[in-house]
């Protein structure tokens, strides 16, 4: 630490800490033997980059033709790698067109806001019973809800389209909302969260204090599981974001969601590749904004829920 | 204050609260009286109370249209004109007489296969890949995952005009290594295969993180064994690594049969009709479902037979996963104990 302090002072902060992992490494290295921890060689870093692109790629191009005429597109097969001039044009267009982009837009914020918010909420209180409460038919409701997940209940659809006709619901939001307020993973996830970052003394402690059941859940179960929480959040705000099939079924063209309204877009516009994915670019950019934020939540909660699951 | 025991925590015993007077209750019994109650009815309700949101909506959402599907498909039964004559079995005969069930069945298990035998392939690589000493690790693993906040309406637009027969992107770059444009609309097969490269591209990234977690999970000491015993890398890979993660495997393996064969997005939007193709050649079993109910035929009593058609596959491709990854945990340690 301190032999590092003379580079701090003539190289900046930045380089000492450098300068101390490299040591940390090679102190590690030294200990474990030169085998496990080496450093990849340049052959990983080029298949990882060729990847990289690959997953890429396809929403540059997707750029790329939506700031291009269709014209060019035609004569055109593979884009030049410069976009063009035209994607605000494209965007205007795709503004201006009969698709309703800015109500889908909002349709699509309201129904990924309002699930992710539930879906949170409920597995958060149902996960919390099932990880720390003491209850006749605890197990047997867990077990159930485990095998829920593997139950396709998108087959589901003809009985609640007409559930949501009776109700007078098709067309609207609530017809959407509804269906994705739980989710059997959620609960799964928040029950194996709690089971480990909850302890049972601070439930305890909260008890003897003289807290009520929703008391001790509100202020010791529900600051516990913030961090799954929020990646419940996030995995629900994706999956709705990116739905289709049953949006596309009970609202129909008068009242889209995102999705929805893009395949609008290819139905009335086929011929016109620019239009149609400049009006893609348009409904994917807030997601990659979100991931752009907050990938490395999505990554760490794949992960762990991996290793749970 | 009456001191509520904590008979909600699972260590302790599920005590009763003692009727006995305690010191406390003799200078004020009924308040305490009525306290414990509403403390006790406070613990005994209240779990019931938590989980009753979820078992509510999801028996509502989830449970009851399901169960209802198999009533509905018994009806002649129509979009428009609701409920008709109880037909017994004859929604399920009509559709299996059909050859477009029949062509959109084959369709999507070819697809379901195309995607998830070299997803689970090229995720085992990647996550060797991935679980190397990498520099900037997030960072690659970010890239990986980028494409599964795509929509896969969105995927399927992009990819689409990718695989267009002519002046497409991919036939285009095929030309020039001397390979003849392919029809990847009206060839079945390459349409099956550009539909699945589009399931690829969103969750091949997912699968490789779950792979990659259960290879972090894999002791050292096993590496360090097969190393003493003068095993290569990829013999550590197959040996080692492969045999470990048979049940992340499998896991992977079920959830993407759940989710693939209902497969709608993608081949919806393969083109602009959303009809599977002139031919029907990439029609999903879904798609079939739609077009009965939601088509020309607005028949829910048929949609609704071929739901309960799928969902019955689902269960027994489930059932039988569960079955092989019963016999492979149980035979695959004593193969495990043979190899080493």
């Amino acid at each position: 630490m301190s032999s590092t302090g003379m580079i701090r002072q003539t190289a900046g902060a930045g380089a000492a800490r450098s300068v101390e992992r490299r040591r940390a490494r090679q102190t590690a290295r030294g200990r474990r033997g030169a085998g496990a921890n080496r450093r990849p060689g340049w052959v990983t870093y080029a298949i990882l980059t060729f990847v990289l692109l690959a997953s890429a790629y396809p929403l540059y191009y997707s750029f790329l033709l939506g700031s291009s005429d269709a014209q060019t597109i035609a004569q055109n097969p593979v884009p030049s790698l410069v976009p063009a001039q035209h994607f605000l044009d494209n965007v205007g267009r795709v503004l201006t067109s009969d698709i309703q982009f800015w109500k889908a837009l909002r349709n699509s914020v309201i129904v990924a806001a309002v699930t992710s918010i539930s879906v949170v909420a409920f597995s958060t209180l149902a996960g919390y019973a099932f990880s720390k409460l003491r209850f006749r038919g605890r197990r047997g409701l867990l077990v159930f809800v485990i095998a829920t997940m593997a139950v396709p209940t998108q087959l589901g659809i003809v009985p609640l389209f007409i559930v949501m006709a009776q109700l007078g619901w098709t067309g609207k939001l609530v017809a959407v909302i509804v269906p994705g307020m739980v989710t059997a993973f959620g609960v799964f996830w928040m029950t194996q969260y709690l089971e480990e970052a909850l302890p049972y003394e601070l439930i305890e402690a909260a008890r003897i204090d003289g807290c009520s059941m929703i008391r001790t859940f509100w202020h010791v179960a529900m600051p516990a599981a913030r961090p799954a929480a929020s990646m419940l959040a996030l995995f629900t705000f994706v999956g709705s974001w990116t739905n289709f099939f049953w949006p596309f079924i009970v609202l129909g063209s008068e009242n889209p969601t995102l999705p929805v309204a893009v395949q609008l877009l290819q139905a009335s516009y086929f011929k016109d590749y620019s239009l149609i994915l400049a009006g893609v670019t348009m409904s994917t950019i807030p997601l990659i904004i979100v991931f752009a934020v907050a990938g490395k939540q999505l990554v760490s909660g794949i992960m762990q829920g991996a290793v749970k699951g | 204050m009456a001191v509520t025991t904590t008979p909600d925590l699972q260590p302790a015993p599920d005590l009763q609260p003692d009727p006995d007077p305690t010191p406390a209750a003799q200078r004020e019994p009924r308040r305490i009286a009525f306290r414990q109650r509403i403390g006790r009815w406070d613990v005994k309700a209240s779990p019931y109370l938590y989980i009753s949101p979820f078992f509510i909506l999801f028996a509502v959402v989830g449970l009851f249209p399901l169960g209802y599907t198999a009533w509905v498909s018994l009806h002649d039964w129509n979009l428009i004109g609701g409920k008709g004559e109880f037909i017994g079995l004859t929604n399920f005969t009509d559709v299996l007489a059909q050859p477009n069930f029949r062509t959109a069945l084959r369709n999507t298990f070819s697809i379901f296969l195309l995607s998830s035998v070299p997803q689970v392939f090229i995720g085992l690589v990647l996550a060797a890949v991935l679980n190397a000493n990498l520099r900037a690790k997030t960072f690659w693993r970010m890239g990986v995952l980028l494409p599964y906040v795509v929509a896969p309406v969105a995927v399927g637009l992009i990819f689409s005009k990718m695989f267009a027969d002519q002046s497409g992107l991919i036939n285009t770059l095929l030309g020039t290594v001397g390979i003849d444009p392919i029809r990847w609309h009206a060839n079945v097969l390459a349409s099956h295969a550009a539909i699945a490269t589009m399931v690829n591209f969103r969750w091949t990234g997912y699968t490789t993180l779950i792979l990659l977690a259960a290879m972090q999970a894999v002791p050292r000491d096993l590496y360090e064994a097969a190393v003493i015993d003068g095993a290569s890398r990829a013999r550590q890979f197959f040996s080692v690594t492969v045999p470990m993660l048979r049940p992340t495997i499998i896991f992977v393996v079920i959830t993407s049969t759940i989710g693939g064969l209902q497969i709608f997005d993608e081949p919806r939007m393969f083109d602009q009709f959303g009809q599977g193709g002139a031919d029907r050649q990439w029609m999903t079993v879904t798609m079939y479902l739609y077009e009965l109910g939601w088509g020309a035929q607005k028949s829910f009593g048929r949609a609704a037979a071929v739901a309960w058609i799928l969902f019955l596959i689902i269960i027994v491709i489930g059932l039988v996963n569960f079955a092989i990854t019963r016999r492979i945990s149980t035979s695959g340690s004593v193969s495990g104990k043979d190899k080493r």
